[in-house]
């Protein structure tokens, strides 16, 4: 098969990259553009471990093809600090422990600030249920819920 | 700014940063130059011979690069044990690449390596595997029976060939003079289903070989050393040409104790000349990697009215998979082990059938043997009218308790948690209608054995301590607290690192609750080795007797107005100067860890059935438990939080379902139904610190415990709430809707 040409915009800065047809994002991500920040724990969209923002939409990047990021902004984990310093989310994380392993840590991140951006004052119900499309089996989510939920009123006390 | 009190402080972890912008290194995030892809074939078959592979087609593939079987990989007869720790060699080959039989759906057969995955899996499919399709059994039940299909004929029980492969057995007292002292004696049979450590990585690793015969493997594990060891049996390639480099572990829970891909990789490597990576698939996890042994189980207990245990006895049927090895001592040893019963008899057996070899998982068997015995004491309370938290404690074994497994237990908070589980909120909180509470104990033994450290200090005063473990959930973080503790200086001036196999020295698996007990020692020893050293340091600078020296909150001190009038020395200063007072300033430690002792746990469990749909529903959950010393306190209770969802997986959902043909119907996270965030509330935990006394922190092993209790207290909260005792897990909707329907047509 022919590759395609894809031209996009990853974390702020143009990006090029030939891929296969068939080629999820994640693997353009992972193989091709070295952002191994987005973790494959599935394949099928189950575990939320690849979670990237494609025009300011939650996606799994692997039930998503490399060619549909065609002229679109990407968002991954390795945009969501600035510079050294650290989004709010991933401080948080860090000073609450809300990560074991780490593996499931980027797309939980990714998905939390989807969802922040979009409800600054969740409930504990509301942060649960976005977050039900990420699996983490290290922590039983307690840590994970806090640090989310304390993170969204500081940013409601800084605003 | 020194701050002498780091242990129990919830600091930064190391590797924290690293792991929230996504730059953390697992197993399938390095790459090399030069590298391609490895791909396995799995058996179609659950059991079948194989007469004969022919990979001529295969092998003519443009891209293909070399192509493994079971020749390539070394050998190790049936008939000979190959121990290697608590594994066996003989099993170990013949999983990692099936060899004289496929023993289940997904056993490897071969392996391709490519310049693409997608050129490896196609050559898979061109390689011609001749079966001999033989009779297959997957249910442990089916598997005992006279007439069931017999995976090795080697292994004989009562004189014959049998799929049991084993038996372990703890003897104490005369439980039938004991019986004959109860007033009641209640004796029931449970079954528990195989689940799966759930980790959210899947098996990665990149393995080079380079000309010379040296391989470096990265690849995701419980243990690096475990990596070399295992890929050198079975590749032939001596330990000392191997450098196993531990990638960061995406979870593993017992799971990644044991090698799948690793040897497979070493060998396409040998044969291409190339670096090769292979990463398995999530449903190649689910098929052909772990899970924990299902269960079927027989618990009699004998108590006086006054709730005294007088008499125990239990059996434990542990499935093992294909090839032997089911935790029959965690099942056997732990689910009395709580109790202090002058009679016990605990029986147990280890049995094959046509299933994915299990793995360790958290706690192994433990949970298995407490549902059983955790279930009967809360129908012993229910009968004798006793509360179920004031049953235990009455026989909570103590300090002094000779346990029916063999220990007597020193200084312990079995009963302290029993104690702050009758006192805490929770227990008194009002229940409504279709709610329910339940409460269960656990125990597990926690582990000690061999590890190493390595403690530096750097030329400008700070610290680079370096072990041999795996960090699977915080466990660098508490070896800075130890270590900047020790030293009387900021955390944040120790660097904590994972060695691989050639910069540390050998420590054994990360597993058995042992890393902080065992690595925690290595490194006190080795800190206070470095103590020593700028004591004398200090001593040489002041022309002083070392004894006259002491280290106190960082620097060192003349020991009193005797040793002279000197102003204090601290660390910088000392490495400033090491050069003049004998070079590097460094320790190092290998220890064989003892005494790490057991742990106990005690968990409160509220559940809400939904009758409508089935649906059990988490209301409150909190659990106690024994922790030594919390040196950080919010990783133990992250242990203890996710030991409990798991936990509330195993009791309500997870199972694996086969089809008729002995395939595996549900090998993903959609339909293996793992707890995700909405199915959970807030997990509380009470930490007891009853410091281990055998340890210079005081640690005892957090990780495995919390996993134990869980699937007792969740089914005896649901028989709170409805009325209705479940015998067999998982208790998931369907089930409960069964359960439900029976009881009202009986009504």
């Amino acid at each position: 098969m022919a590759k395609m040409h894809v031209s996009t915009t990853i974390n702020g800065e143009p990006e090029e990259f030939l891929c296969e047809p068939n080629e999820t994002m994640l693997d353009v991500l992972r193989d091709r553009l070295n952002l191994t920040g987005s973790k494959e724990g599935c394949g099928s969209g189950d575990c939320g471990a690849c979670s990237i923002m494609l025009n300011d939409t939650l996606v799994c990047s692997c039930l998503m093809l490399g060619a549909e990021a065609e002229g679109a902004e990407i968002k991954t984990i390795e945009g969501m600090a600035d510079g050294l310093s650290l989004h709010p989310l991933q401080q948080k994380f860090l000073e609450s422990a809300a990560l074991q392993c780490g593996i499931c840590t980027p797309g939980m991140l990714v998905a939390a600030k989807a969802l922040l951006d979009e409800n600054p004052d969740p409930t504990e119900t509301e942060v649960r249920f976005w977050l039900a499309g990420n699996l983490c089996r290290c922590t039983g989510y307690d840590k994970i819920v806090r640090a989310v939920l304390d993170t969204a009123e500081e940013i409601r006390g800084k605003a | 700014m020194n701050k002498n009190k780091w242990i129990g402080e919830r600091t930064i972890r190391p590797d924290g940063a690293d792991k929230v912008t996504g730059r953390a290194s697992f197993a399938a995030d390095t790459t090399m130059p030069g590298m391609i892809w490895g791909s396995v074939l799995r058996s179609p078959h659950p059991h079948a011979s194989i007469v004969n592979i022919d990979i001529t087609k295969a092998a003519s593939l443009p891209g293909v690069k070399a192509i493994v079987t079971a020749k390539d990989i070394v050998d190790f007869p049936f008939d000979t044990p190959a121990p290697l720790g608590i594994q066996d060699m003989r099993w170990m080959t013949r999983n990692v690449m099936a060899r004289e039989k496929a023993l289940f759906h997904g056993h490897p057969v071969a392996a391709v390596a490519a310049t693409s995955e997608e050129i490896a899996a196609e050559a898979c499919k061109l390689i011609e595997v001749n079966y001999e399709v033989l009779p297959w059994v997957i249910e442990l039940e089916e598997a005992i029976k006279p007439n069931a299909p017999i995976l090795h004929n080697i292994l004989e029980f009562d004189g014959k060939p049998s799929n049991i492969a084993g038996t372990l057995e703890h003897k104490k007292g005369d439980i039938e003079l004991g019986f004959q002292e109860a007033d009641t004696i209640i004796e029931r049979s449970f079954t528990t289903r195989p689940v799966h450590q759930g980790y959210i990585e899947p098996h990665a690793c990149l393995v080079s070989v380079t000309a010379d015969g040296k391989a470096t493997i990265w690849s995701s594990s419980q243990g690096q050393f475990m990596v070399r060891a295992m890929t050198s049996m079975l590749t032939g390639i001596p330990q000392s040409d191997i450098r196993a480099i531990p990638a960061e572990i995406g979870g593993g829970f017992g799971g990644k104790t044991i090698i799948y891909l690793e040897p497979i990789a070493t060998v396409l490597a040998q044969k291409s000349g190339h670096p090769v990576k292979m990463v398995m698939s999530r449903e190649d996890v689910m098929r052909a990697t772990g899970p924990t042994s299902g269960s079927m189980s027989k618990v009699k207990i004998g108590a006086k009215k006054d709730g005294t245990i007088v008499s125990v006895q239990g059996t434990f049927y542990l499935q093992a998979g294909c090839l032997p090895g089911s935790p029959i001592r965690g099942a056997a040893g732990c689910a009395f082990a709580p109790y202090d019963i002058p009679n016990v008899h605990s029986l147990g057996y280890d049995v094959v059938s046509n299933r994915s070899k299990v793995a360790a998982y958290r706690a192994p068997g433990a949970p298995i043997g407490a549902f059983a015995v955790e279930s009967v004491l809360d129908e012993i309370a229910e009968e004798i009218g006793m509360d179920p938290l004031a049953l235990r404690l009455k026989n909570a074994a103590r300090e002094g308790t000779k346990a029916a497994h063999g220990p007597v237990y020193p200084r312990m908070g079995y009963a302290e948690t029993l104690e702050a589980a009758i006192e805490h909120p929770h227990n008194k909180v009002a229940l409504g209608n279709l709610q329910g509470r339940g409460v269960a104990s656990g125990f597990w033994f926690n582990a000690g054995g061999e590890s190493s450290a390595q403690v530096n200090v750097t030329e400008d005063g700070n610290v680079v301590v370096t072990t041999g473990h795996p960090d699977v959930g915080g466990s660098r973080a508490s070896i800075a607290n130890i270590t900047a503790e020790l030293l009387g200086i900021d955390y944040q001036r120790v660097s904590v690192l994972i060695g691989d196999t050639a910069t540390i020295g050998y420590s054994n698996l990360t597993g058995g609750s042992r890393v902080l007990f065992a690595s925690g020692m290595a490194v006190t020893d080795s800190t206070e080795k470095v103590i020593k050293s700028l004591r004398e340091r200090a001593a040489i600078i002041w022309d002083i007797d070392p004894d006259a020296v002491t280290w106190e909150e960082g620097e060192a001190r003349p020991a009193g107005a005797n040793a002279g009038m000197f102003e204090p020395l601290s660390l910088e200063d000392i490495a400033d100067r090491a050069t003049e007072t004998g070079g590097p300033i460094g320790a190092g430690a290998q220890l064989n860890t003892a005494g790490a002792e057991g742990g106990f746990a005690t968990h409160i469990c509220d559940v809400e059935v939904d009758i409508e749909l089935g649906i059990v529903r988490i209301l409150r959950y909190t659990s106690f438990q024994d922790v030594g010393r919390a040196v950080h306190p919010s990783y133990v209770e992250g242990q203890m939080q996710g030991g409990v969802a798991q936990g509330i997986g195993w009791a309500l959902n997870e199972e694996y379902i086969y089809n008729k043909d002995g395939i595996v119907d549900n090998p993903g996270f959609l339909d293996y139904r793992m707890p995700v965030c909405s199915d959970l509330p807030m997990l509380d935990t009470v930490m007891i610190e009853i410091p281990n006394p055998k340890h210079p922190q005081g640690v005892r092993g957090v990780g495995e415990v919390p996993l134990v209790p869980p699937l007792a207290a969740i089914r005896n909260a649901i028989y709170n709430a409805l009325g209705i005792r479940f015998y067999s897990l998982p208790m998931s909707p369907p089930v409960v809707l069964e359960a439900l329907d029976i009881s009202q047509a009986a009504e």
